[in-house]
């Protein structure tokens, strides 16, 4: 475990954490929050849990980005508050 | 009210941070984890199930009450999709495009005009969004059967390497998720109608909770492979590997069936008539 590397990939977590939820553009926050899963996968797979990373690979940051920017799409795409 | 909702959110955050220090750290061999539990499955797993991932084996074996309850949430997510979204009547849309497929070129017919035959020369679009881009439409034609063998090798090898139920059926789900956004719906349909999804998705949960129920039949406890020896003529640690093996095979159906289940739901706003 490189702590360097570690400490990077945990402030881009926060990064898109916050930025995914701030964000006024709901389709900027749908990618965000794949962004977000996909560096969750990454420190999973630091971490040692190559099956959940795999999980959190397939399904947070492929399939549910997916379903989040069909939402995006049939809905609006600014958000009311 | 927002600042109210800021300070509990904050609060509850600094709760949960200070929480984390009772914690054992990271990788602590005297943690409560590793007394006992962790060193039976890493000793036991191998000769008891014959399985090489301790993960799978305590996923589907030890903990495979879990895993089945996983699965029937997953089955429940796309149940309540379609009752929420599907609207079963037949809602054509007032427009329909089409585009002629030498030309290039594309046609809107209103409600009240007359809709063409299906023609040959033409193809029907969506309305709201429809770029026509063959690179695309090729490099994703070829990819999905890579991606869906890749799919049965994630469930099929998920003894060996990390991989099951779970994340095999996630790939061959989301082939045909790609198949519906780089061509239309209306072509993973063709594909894969409603109906197939519909069963395909209770079966699989058919499966892993009937494989538990088999057991049961037989005398064991409840999801206990070893039961099943005397039907696959193998003795009982090989019979437990075998028995993984079944239920991650239903759990990769219910999984593919519901995502795209959802997607079809949610992209089409339950008309499966256009979807993204």
């Amino acid at each position: 475990m490189i702590w360097q590397l570690d400490l990077a990939i945990l402030t881009l977590v926060v990064v898109a954490a916050v930025g995914a939820i701030t964000i006024k553009d709901l389709l900027g926050s749908a990618i965000l929050f794949g962004a977000y899963s996909f560096m969750m996968c990454l420190l999973w797979s630091i971490m040692g849990a190559v099956d959940v990373a795999f999980t959190e690979a397939s399904v947070g940051a492929g399939v549910s980005t997916v379903f989040f920017v069909a939402a995006v799409f049939r809905t609006t795409r600014r958000t009311k508050d | 009210m927002r600042i109210l909702g800021i300070i509990v959110v904050i609060l509850t955050g600094a709760l949960l941070i200070y929480a984390m220090g009772d914690f054992p750290s990271w990788a602590n061999p005297v943690s409560p984890a590793h007394n006992h539990v962790s060193p039976r499955y890493i000793e036991k797993s191998m000769e008891e199930t014959s399985v090489p991932n301790i993960v799978t084996a305590v996923l589907a074996d030890y903990r495979g009450y879990d895993t089945m309850f996983e699965t029937t949430v997953i089955f429940g997510a796309g149940v309540v999709c379609f009752f929420l979204l599907r609207i079963p009547r037949k809602d054509e849309p007032t427009v329909r495009r089409y585009r002629h497929t030498l030309t290039g070129m594309t046609i809107r017919v209103k409600e009240t005009r007359k809709i063409p035959p299906v023609l040959e020369e033409f193809e029907r679009i969506d309305t709201l969004w429809a770029p026509h881009d063959l690179i695309i439409k090729t490099a994703c034609r070829i990819l999905v059967p890579f991606l869906q063998l890749f799919g049965l090798y994630v469930i099929a090898h998920g003894h060996h390497s990390p991989g099951g139920g779970f994340q095999g059926g996630v790939i061959l789900g989301a082939s045909m998720i790609l198949l519906a956004i780089s061509h239309d719906l209306r072509t993973a349909i063709g594909r894969m109608s409603e109906r197939v999804h519909a069963i395909l998705c209770p079966v699989g949960v058919f499966i892993y909770a009937g494989t538990g129920a088999l057991c049961l039949l037989l005398g064991f406890n409840f999801l206990d492979y070893g039961a099943l020896a005397g039907i696959l003529h193998v003795d009982p640690v090989t019979a437990r590997s075998h028995g993984i093996l079944i239920v991650e095979i239903g759990v990769g159906l219910a999984v593919m069936a519901t995502m795209i289940w959802i997607y079809n739901n949610i992209s089409s706003k339950g008309r499966y008539d256009e979807g993204l």
